[in-house]
This record gives C-alpha cells, structure tokens and sequence, in this order.
C-alpha cells in the first residue's frame, strides 16, 4: 500500500515548491514536481519600452539577479541588431561570472550542505583532529585554525544548549542517514559561516560595475559604467584593483576550500553516485556565464549543443525544436492546450484548476503546477552546471577533462555516474572553479583593452527609437547559475509585443509532458525514503538542482488582461 | 508606532547580555557591534544635522543585554528572494550575527534546515509565541490566492496567522510594502502589500527592491534596542534610512546644480562621472539611503557606478517612473541651482507659468519640510501619478487610468502637484 507524502515547503531553495510522492516501504515510487507561485511578470513588461524590460525581468529572481537582467538585454540587442563594445561585453561577464560563483558556493553552503552536515554533531566533534584533517584536507586556507574551529563549536554548543535553536529549529537532526564525522560537521559548519563573509566581499565586483547587489544595473547597447582611468569616479585604476583582489579571493576559496569540501563530504556519501539519476537528456550552449544575442557561437571550441538519451555524443542546437507544453500546467493555449509552442509563437494565458486552498493533494489532477514544460525534441532535458561540464567533457574540452578525471578517479565513479545527486554536486563545484579561473582571464583581457584604448562601454547608435524597425524579434540566451536561459522578445513600434521566458528551473523542474516526467520528477523514481516524516534523501535530490522556482512563470498572449493593460496606455 | 507596553520579549531563563557571554562573545566585540549598529543608524540623521536622534552605542548596548532572544517569524511570499540574498550581504550587523546571537529565527524558507511538515510546524509553534514578524513578498488575492501557496495554503492566511500574535511587523522589500513588479500594471495576480491585508497593527514599511541591507538589520535591531519599532513616515519607511532625497545627498549634486550633465552614456560627461539627471535619474523625486550607507560593505550604489536611479523605494515605481531612461519632467531650471534658488525665483513670479508652479512649490514644501519635525514626505512633479492603493485585478481597466497618466509627457505631471501627492494618508495607516 502506498503513502503519500507531501514536502511542502521544499526550503533551502529560491521561490516555492512543493514535492508530493507516493513511498512504498522505504522508497519513492512516483513522484510530482509542482511550482506553487506564480507572478506574471511577462504580463507586466508587455507594451513597456523594450530598454527598460532588464529591470523588471531582473525581479524574476534575487538569487541569480544578473541572469534575466543579461538575457533580456541581449534579446533586446538581438531584436535591434545591437552590436555592444568589447569592453561592455567584458564587464558583462565579469558581474555575471562573480555572481554565479557566488551563488554556486551559497547554494553549497547555505541551501544544500545542512543535508548532510549534521549541526548537533558539532559539539562531539575533537577540535584538534578536526583542524588536523582540515590542514590535510585544505592545506592552503588560512582559516581552517584550532582557535577557529573551537570558536565555532563553542557557539553551536551554547546555541543548542540554549533551546532556542533559531534555523536549525526541527532539523532532521536524528536522522540515521547523517554520515558524517564530527569533525568533519564541525569543519563543514566553521565553512558555511565562512562562506556567509566571503561571498558579501567577493561580490562586490557587481556593486563596482553595476552599483549593487541584489539587482545590479544593466543597460541595453552596454553597461552603465564608464572607463577613465584619469578620473575619480569611473572605472579607474582604484576600482580594478579592487576588482583584481575580489577574483583572487574568489578562485582562493573555490579552489582551496569549496571544491575539497564537496569532494571530501561526497565520499561519505557516494552512493548519491547512484541515487537521483535522472532524464538522460542534456542541453549545454556554452560554459558557464556564456551569453549571447541571438544564435549561440561561443568562443574556444565549445560546440552548442544537446546531448540524447544518454548517448555520449553532442548534437548540434536547433532552437525549432524548443516547445513548451502546458498539459500538466495550470494553463491554456488559444488554439490546442495539448500542442507544444516554440517561444517565438508562445504565449501563456493562466488558467487556475486546481483545488481550492487549503488543500491536501493535487497530484490526481492532470495539472498541478505553476511550471510549464519545456521540451527539446520531445525530450525532458536536464540543464546546469551538469549539462555543461558533461557537454565539455564529451567535447574533449581540456580544461575539463583536466579538472573532472582526478575527481572521478578519487570517487571512484565512471563519467556515466555524473547523472546522479552526488554528480551534480560535483559539477557545480567544478564550474565554480573554472569560471573563477575565467573571471581572471576576462579580467586580463578587459585590462589589456583598456591599455589598448579599448575603453567604450555602450554604443549609442542605436539607443534612440527613431533607429528601429517597426517589428522585430530577439532572442537572448545565457548559461546561468541553474543551467540555460532564454529570453524571447517582440518588439513593435518600439514597445514589447510578446515576451517570453524560457528558464532553466521550468526545463528541470517541469511537470510531466508526452508522457514523460520532469527531470526532478524522474530523479527521485524510485529513491531511498527511510522516514517519510523526516524527507532528508529526496531533499538532497531536489536541492542538487538547485531549485529557483520564481523563475518558473511566464508569457503573455493577446487575451485576458492585456486587454485591460491596453486601455491604460 | 509604539507597542503598548513596550515589551516585547519572551520571558526567559538569562539576559542577553548573559547569554552572549556565556557564548564566548566578548563584552569588547559586543560593544564594537553596538557601535557599528549606532553608527548605521545615525547615518541618516547625522548627514541631515541631526544627529542626536540616534542612539548612542551605549544605550543600545545596556538595553540589548537585559533581552532574551526574541523569537523571529521570517515569511517569504510572492516574492523573488532578492530581500533575503540584500540580508545575506547586510555588513557589520551580519546575517550570522542576527540568527545565531541576537534573534532566534525559527522560521525563514530561504535558510532553515528543517523542510515540510517539520517547518511547517516550526512556523506553528512559533506563531503561538510572542514574536517578530518579518515578510518579504506580496500576497496575490486573485484566484483565492491560489497564485502563491505554501503547504497547500494561501499567502493570505499564512500572513494572517503569523500576524496575529506578532508583536511587531515589518514588511521588508518592495512587494511586501505594495506589491512591486507583480503588482505593477496589469497586475495580474491582485498581488499587494502587507499593510493591505493586516490593518489592526502598525506595520513598518523597509522600502527598497531589495531594500539596503544594514537597513534592514538595522531596523531589527533598532526595536530589539527600543522595545519598538523605528519612527517612520507616511508610507511607514523608518525615518533614520528614508528621511532624504538620494538628490539631496547625491555626490553628483555638484555637477547637476552646474549643470553639467551625461546626455547619453559613456560621453564625455558620464566619463568624467557627471549628473545623470538627463539619462533619467529618479533621485529628485527618490527617498532612499542609498548615497549616505552605500551598498555592499560600502562599496559604492547605482549612481556612482554610473547607471540612473530608478526609485525603488517609492511605490508605484515600474509605472511612476517609466520608461526609466526618460527625463523626470518639470524638474525646475537644471543648471541653475534650481533647488537653492527656487523659492526666490517663485517671489519674483516665476509661478505664475504652470510648470514653474509644480516645481516652485514642491522645492518651497521641500524646504518646508526640512525645517520642521513633521515626518511627511513631499515629492515633485513626477513620471506619472501615485497609484491607488488597492488595485483588484478585474478592475485593472478602471484603476488604470488614474495611476497610467501616460509615462515621460510633460504633461503627465499632476495637476495637484503644488502639495505633492499625500503620502501620508495611505490607507491602513491613519
């Protein structure tokens, strides 16, 4: 007989989801993914001036607060055959790339590692053993310290101690499943409140470029910040170097301390090689923090592409065979609810089925989400830092063959085995560290430009409205934090016509279309559930993807209240 | 805004200044963070002269340590995180800082352990206690709130419930304040603002998308030191971080009273990091601390890195203040000093042309203000009129107008521009 059981808040994650599965002894043998919030920005932008859409798409999601910033610019750049200066694209890549490494070690730390950290085991934890595997582990970060790590313990203990346990309040905390040593706990807990000051410093290469973080600003034909390396207040030698310390500081801590704690904490948990396999399908345009405007061509050799049905080989990208299907979403298309929309003709028209709230259950409706499904070919695709380092590794990319078989062969895992819970842990910190790298090498380039003269950071040719055609269209693509995004634009009479999104949270996190489950949904059938009252394992599932569900809304039509939104103007 | 009996804690077996001792936190780091909690909060009062508003590092330090740690309810609704991620970057009064020393936050999605039904129930137990009540994210009314659920509940009753026994409530963010870019036209879900829904208590509106994080953490920490939550203005917005114009304390204030201005970007003004008044810079008519505290660890904020502001503090911004890259209207004479020079230039008859009018008496109102206590804020002419508070969404086509005055006209400035639009009457805050 099986029982349902409903996680509901998923927490740890951006937005709101909800996982509702059927457990039979101690496993999950089926499993629905549903998004529970819907805001209707697409709605918002329509009929706004396509310049200004940056910042409302940006509002999508404050985890990842560069990405639909970026991928609206470029769809708005693509519409307008708006070609940006070398130095703007630069800086792009600059705020885009600390961002995403930030949000990578945030993502570790703060949302996924109290899954298999076990912060009431920090008190039984030997400090000195502690700081002695730390210095074996992580010989070169400064702050694996005796001093430190008896600071840390002292203050979990005399948090525990006094009953009043803040956010560990109800943790799974005698769940059989936490594996690891105390002193590993400890080592783990002392990094996660690391991480809280490191990633406040580091992200201070947003604020130089683009004033702040959350939300940084962008700008459609460039970026906002002016090079002179005479002046006081632009982009000068002062803010550079600041720069150059924060990507010094960056890479430290990715190379030095995230990556090794992945690695060690992984191998006390190494069948999450083996558990959260899911589709076995991939979509990749680029590395991480690529971006484009228009059809994908990314630099060094990166072949744009999907892997199929698991076989190891990368095809090329045909943005045709991107639909979106609506039949386990809440709601319509105009013309046939059962076909799937490319995003050039998307539209999404809202349309609420579901129980009235409270409710206990939604999944015996055909539609229980606020997700759409986007489908490649007919196929569920997995997207993120899996899909891209799995795509480089296949392509032969050096760099990423270099940094993945050591990790393999320390884990004892095949390439195939990267599918799993445990495998896209692992790639998230691979990438973490690649793009650390990247952001030193973009950062040369922009200084060599600037030595060059290559100091202009926006393009003014076509700002004016006066310049563009009556009608055009763009697509913007970006490989973010969760995997690949794009932005679909319309532009009329130099208003937005038509908007869409296309995110990397809806690709995984879909409900089922043709039949098929969503790549959330098929990683966690079948999967351990030892006490359903206590859901660690699936959580350590859902959370490897990363989870940003405020990005799983969408588009707009020409019905419903775009009607009202017309007499306004 | 004063809770009725000042008290706003759980009993308990130790004071805090006990209990951080016993944690290890020395009496010297307890008081450097007290001076830097001082100094946050002083920002805004001392660069308008008035410093004495402020507490000092002594007194919050002698009142944190007779506390307990009050309990925290911390809901994210309809919402995008971003106001958590800004608490994430909060310097000095740091996120480890407030949850593991100061409060016992026992339920915020974004970063507690537990998930499901043990969050659920932490958020239950908590809701029974004496607690502070902090929410990021709008609630969407349409369709019985079935646009946002968490454990198969609405945003609406998950807010009503945690209110009801919270002794202090802060909306954080600008969709908790009024429903931000959900809510802007045609606001498609009915999604608004905390003080839309929770009308019986008072509730302390921290602007901003996302707000500035020490003024969040600040604000906490204001009403853990007072027993009560800041004094604030007309929207509810703290007085000590949304007292001043971003124009007012703008470092390129210089260049816009010179009248020395960026035309468009990356010409030589804006290389020379002049005023970006003509790019559409909503600082003039924006009441945020973005130019006094600065962003990040005081890195710097969006107009020193060259970008114009676009207002987020204010309501109604995605519609007010767009398109954003639209000069404000009627602003006065730039170039000429018109801020300081104004009200003699209306003595000489200038107000007699209509546009001259708005800007005279709002500059005259302005100054006005400033020289009196009265926590009220006047505004200039804007991009387009203060929307009405509740905007359902079938009526989206009704209220439209009156919010939709068509965006960067000149003659989008409203008529009633000469008193500024009155804030200080919103609904839910008499």
């Amino acid at each position: 007989m099986s029982e349902r059981v409903v996680i509901d808040p998923v927490t740890r994650i951006e937005g709101h989801l909800r996982i509702e599965v059927l457990a039979d002894g101690e496993e999950i043998t089926e499993a629905w993914s549903q998004t529970t919030q819907f805001k209707g920005v697409e709605l918002v932008v329509q009929n706004r001036d396509p310049r200004d859409v940056w910042a409302f798409t940006q509002r999508i999601c404050g985890v990842c607060t560069v990405v639909h910033a970026i991928a609206s610019v470029r769809a708005v750049e693509d519409a307008l055959d708006y070609p940006v200066p070398k130095a703007a694209d630069l800086i792009r890549y600059l705020v885009l790339g600390s961002q995403m490494v930030q949000d990578h070690v945030i993502h570790f730390y703060h949302l996924h590692a109290l899954d298999f950290v076990n912060v009431a085991n920090v008190p039984n934890a030997d400090v000195a053993a502690a700081a002695a595997a730390a210095a074996e582990l992580e010989p070169k970060y400064a702050l694996n310290s005796l001093n430190r790590f008896q600071a840390v313990q002292d203050q979990v203990s005399a948090l525990l101690d006094s009953g009043q346990l803040s956010i560990f309040t109800n943790g799974y905390w005698d769940h059989p499943d936490y594996r690891l040593p105390a002193e590993i706990d400890l080592i783990g807990v002392s990094h996660y409140l690391d991480a809280l000051a490191w990633q406040r410093d580091i992200i201070r290469i947003n604020t130089i470029f683009g004033g702040k973080n959350p939300h940084p600003n962008f700008l459609v034909g460039g970026m906002a910040s002016a090079i002179n390396m005479d002046n006081e207040i632009t982009i000068n030698q002062v803010k550079l170097n600041t720069v150059q310390g924060l990507i010094t500081k960056t890479l430290d801590f990715v190379e030095n301390v995230y990556l090794p704690d992945v690695v060690a904490i992984l191998g006390a948990y190494a069948d999450y090689l083996d558990i959260g396999r899911s589709s076995p399908s991939f979509l990749a345009l680029g590395k991480g923090g690529y971006s484009c405007a228009g059809e994908p061509s990314p630099p060094d050799g990166f072949r744009p592409g999907v892997i199929l049905d698991g076989k190891f080989e990368v095809v090329d990208f045909d943005q045709d065979k991107l639909l979106e299907y609506v039949t386990s979403g809440w709601y319509r298309y105009s013309e046939d609810s059962e076909a799937g929309l490319q995003p050039w003709v998307g539209e999404t028209i809202p349309d609420y089925t579901g129980p009235k709230p409270p409710y206990e259950w939604l999944a015996d409706n055909d539609k229980y989400t606020w997700s759409k499904a986007p489908r490649y070919d007919g196929r569920p695709m997995q997207v993120g830092p899996l899909a891209r380092v799995l795509s480089a590794y296949i392509q032969g990319d050096p760099e990423t063959v270099d940094d993945v078989e050591p990790l393999l062969r320390q884990l004892g895992a095949s390439p195939e085995q990267l599918n799993s819970t445990a495998g896209r842990i692992l790639c998230r910190a691979v990438e973490a560290v690649q793009m650390a790298r990247e952001l030193q090498r973009v950062f040369d380039r922009l200084v060599q430009g600037i030595k060059a003269g290559d100091v202009a950071t926006f393009n003014p040719d076509k700002w004016e409205k006066s310049t563009w055609p009556a009608e055009s269209k763009g697509v913007g693509y970006a490989e973010v934090a969760r995997g690949n995004l794009s932005h679909w634009v319309r532009i009329t009479d130099g208003k937005v016509s038509n908007y869409q999104c296309v995110v990397p949270s809806t690709w995984n996190s879909s409900g089922r279309a043709l039949g098929e489950r969503g790549p959330y949904e098929e990683a966690l059938v079948p999967h351990p559930l030892v006490r359903p009252e206590q859901p660690l394992e699936p959580l350590r599932t859902i959370h490897s993807f990363d989870p940003c569900q405020s990005c799983g809304i969408h588009v707009l039509d020409v019905t419903g209240n775009e009607v009202a939104w017309a007499k306004v103007q | 805004m004063i809770i009725p009996d000042g008290d706003l804690w759980v009993e308990g077996q130790e004071t805090l200044g006990e209990h951080l001792e016993r944690r290890g936190v020395s009496r010297r780091r307890f008081l450097e963070f007290c001076g830097a909690v001082a100094g946050v909060l002083a920002a805004g009062p001392l660069a308008a002269g008035r410093a004495s508003a402020a507490p000092s590092a002594q007194v919050i330090a002698q009142t944190l340590e007779s506390m307990t740690k009050p309990v925290l309810v911390w809901l994210q609704l309809q919402e995008c995180t971003g106001c958590m991620e800004s608490v994430l970057r909060s310097g000095d009064t740091t996120v480890e800082e407030l949850i593991l020393n100061l409060v016992s936050m026992e339920y915020n999605e974004l970063i507690m352990a537990a998930a499901g039904t043990a969050a659920d129930e932490a958020l239950a137990a908590a809701n029974e206690q004496d607690h502070i009540l902090v929410v990021n994210g709008s609630i969407p009314l349409a369709e019985d709130g079935a646009y946002l659920t968490i454990a198969g509940r609405s945003g609406e009753s998950i807010l009503r419930e945690s209110a009801e026994n919270a002794t202090a409530i802060f909306a954080v963010g600008a969709c908790a304040h009024w429903g931000c870019v959900q809510a802007s036209r045609p606001n498609p879900t009915g999604a608004v603002g905390v003080d839309a829904i929770i009308t019986d208590k008072p509730v302390v509106n921290i602007a901003g998308c996302p707000p500035v994080p020490e003024v969040i953490t600040a604000s906490l920490v204001y009403t853990l030191a007072n027993g009560a939550p800041p004094p604030v203005d007309g929207q509810g917005r703290p007085l000590f971080a949304y007292s001043e114009r971003i124009h007012d304390f703008c470092p390129k204030r210089g260049r816009y009273d010179a009248g020395q201005f960026v035309r468009t970007f990356d010409d030589a003004a804006a290389r020379n990091g002049y005023c970006l008044y003509e790019v559409g810079c909503r600082g003039p008519n924006t009441f945020a601390p973005c130019p006094i505290i600065r962003w990040n660890l005081a890195q710097d904020w969006p107009i020193g890195a060259g970008h114009p502001c676009i207002g987020c503090t204010e309501v109604g911004f995605y519609d007010r203040f767009t398109p954003f890259y639209e000069v404000l209207p009627n602003l006065g004479v730039p170039g000429t000093g018109v801020e300081a020079d104004a009200t003699t230039v209306g003595l000489v008859g200038l107000a007699a042309v209509g546009v001259g009018v708005a800007a005279h008496a709002g500059v005259t109102a302005i100054n006005e203000r400033r020289a009196s206590k009265a926590a009220e804020h006047v505004y200039l002419p804007l991009v387009g009129d203060l929307p009405t508070k509740e905007r359902p969404l079938d009526s989206a086509g009704e209220t439209g107008p009156t919010s939709g005055a068509p965006p960067g006209s000149p003659s989008a400035a409203p008529p009633n521009a000469s008193s500024g639009p009155d804030t200080s009457t919103k609904e839910g805050d008499q």
